[in-house]
């Protein structure tokens, strides 16, 4: 279980009054949920993503992973950005084998293992071809398949689809319910989009800006596998009509909740 | 909403169109690519009619043919001193103490460069020694240089070291703060040791700009060489021209200049081709900037 325990970040200029990026946050996720983090822009959804990735210090605050503090650690969790960061001097196969690498496997173990879940997850034939000969959608598959390949408990995807064209989002997303089923996995996915929020999660938790506080969670219960005609349901409807509220109430509102 | 497009469209339409412009039907402008031929004829015709309008005017005196030289005079110098040999031995020279110094130039300078990534404390530190360096009139410093290390090749070396050392450290070290942080950073997360970051992203991620300071520095190695044969030499094409300065020969002068520029042409493109050929095959990008 990876657990937040009144996490809080503030930045103190050097002049000025301190800022409160992040209200303190508590929030539990059991292993192998699909937790979204929906907001608006600015409510501090990439900061409690950095405070796990162990990228940034929270003010203050605990992060544990089944009880260890992962506080500013690397090696816990793996991480995927809107940015595919695939290095462009290396081909799709040696990508993908990133993480293993810096784990010191063997370049032809680790290989032996990415090449079956190219196919699988369709960038088979590509293996060898480099990122700048392929498709937004693709890169991101690729990355995302890196991502899960780094073999970490928890996985972090920060907006991974936002720079797709619809089409190839939708794709996207039910290509990620695919992988995630099979690598069952905590997936922690950060978004501003209701609709990927609903037809992704398992449970979302929903924040609101300035300062960043989580101001509702709530279980999905729509049932699994999920077809991407769900989309036109009732219970989807209701659950994106429920969220739209959530996230265009005033800010007064949502405070006195 | 439609009845507001109507107000708004209605006196748009109404204007009349001036009666000038009515008339008048032109062409669109479009350009096309010339033909390579045209290009090329175009080319040639300026080169010859160059060098025939000097020839031409030297030989009515309209120019002073003593200071000026004339084409034919040229020509006949560089057919002389490549025939006795001398010629390829003063270009052999240049060549190779430029070849020299732009390798040790630039791969001392970036190797200054990327060190700069491992503290940033000793980066901050050397960066105004190196803009100041940098800054410095480098060719000033030639005759220290020839005294330091002599009349031979060192000296020449030194020169064309001095001139590429600090643009290659610079390029390389904004090529390096170019590398993008959230991909530096991701590769940490996931455990990687400094080294490997470096070794994995870093340099990689830094090598185009290297190479595009190759192209640059190709041009400084040779300019480097020869000033250092300006100053003293028993060799070279600097050195060559020099002499022919000193004696009033100045056609010979002609023919040391044209060749040192077919020497720096063909160092271009072969600097430029080893560029593309290398972004192609390790980068699998064709643009170097």
């Amino acid at each position: 279980m990876l657990e937040l325990v009144d996490v809080a970040k503030t930045f103190a200029p050097r002049r000025g009054a301190a800022v409160t990026a992040l209200a303190p946050v508590s929030l539990a996720i059991e292993r192998g949920t699909f937790l979204t983090i929906l907001g608006p822009s600015g409510c501090g959804k990439s900061t409690i993503f950095n405070i796990i990735a162990g990228l940034e210090m929270p003010s203050a605050g605990t992060v544990t992973l089944d009880g260890t503090s992962i506080l500013g650690m690397s090696g816990v969790v793996s991480y995927m950005l809107q940015k595919d960061l695939l290095l462009p001097w290396r081909s799709i196969i040696d990508n993908v084998v990133l993480g293993m690498e810096i784990d010191r496997v063997p370049r032809a173990d680790a290989r032996a293992r990415a090449l079956p879940l190219l196919e699988r997850y369709g960038l088979g034939g590509f293996e060898h071809r480099y990122p700048a000969e392929l498709s937004g959608g693709m890169r991101q598959r690729a990355a995302l398949l890196r991502t899960m390949l780094c073999d970490r408990d928890v996985v972090l995807l920060d907006e991974p689809f936002a720079a797709l064209d619809a089409q190839t989002r939708a794709d996207m997303q039910e290509w990620l319910l695919d992988v995630w089923d099979d690598f069952k996995k905590t997936v922690i996915f950060v978004t501003h989009d209701v609709d990927e929020a609903v037809y992704l999660s398992d449970e979302i938790a929903t924040m609101s800006a300035r300062p960043g506080r989580i101001i509702e969670r709530r279980a999905i219960e729509l049932a699994r596998p999920r077809k991407r005609s769900v989309v036109t349901t009732a219970p989807f409807t209701a659950y994106k009509e429920h969220f739209l509220a959530l996230l265009h109430r005033p800010v007064g509102e949502a405070l006195a909740s | 909403m439609s009845a507001d497009l109507t107000e708004i469209a209605a006196p748009i339409a109404a204007v009349p169109h001036p009666p000038a412009a009515r008339g008048t039907l032109r062409r669109v402008y479009h350009e096309s690519a010339p033909a390579t031929w045209s290009v090329l004829a175009g080319r040639f015709g300026i080169a010859i009619g160059v060098l025939v309008l000097w020839e031409v005017l030297a030989r009515l005196h309209v120019i002073n043919p003593f200071l000026w030289s004339q084409p034919t005079a040229i020509a006949a110098e560089f057919w002389r001193t490549l025939m006795d040999g001398s010629l390829v031995e003063d270009a052999s020279f240049t060549f190779t103490a430029t070849i020299c110094g732009f390798v040790i130039g630039t791969v001392s300078g970036s190797a200054i460069g990327l060190s700069f990534w491992w503290s940033t404390w000793y980066a901050k530190v050397m960066e105004p020694f190196l803009i100041v360096f940098e800054g410095l009139p480098k060719l000033a410093l030639a005759p220290i240089v020839v005294l330091a290390l002599g009349l031979g090749i060192a000296s020449k070396i030194g020169m064309a070291v001095a001139l590429t050392i600090v643009i290659s450290a610079l390029t390389t070290y904004s090529g390096m703060r170019a590398v993008d942080r959230d991909l530096v950073r991701l590769v940490f997360s996931l455990g990687a040791t400094r080294w490997q970051v470096f070794s994995k992203v870093i340099l990689p991620g830094t090598f185009p700009a290297i190479l595009s300071a190759m192209r640059i520095n190709i041009g400084l190695a040779l300019a480097g060489a020869i000033v250092g044969e300006f100053i003293g030499s028993q060799h070279g094409l600097g050195r060559s021209i020099d002499y022919a300065g000193q004696t009033y020969n100045i056609a010979l002068i002609w023919s040391g200049v044209f060749t040192l520029s077919l020497l720096s042409v063909a160092l271009y493109i072969v600097t430029s081709w080893l560029e593309n050929t290398l972004l192609r095959r390790f980068f699998h990008t064709t643009t170097s900037r």
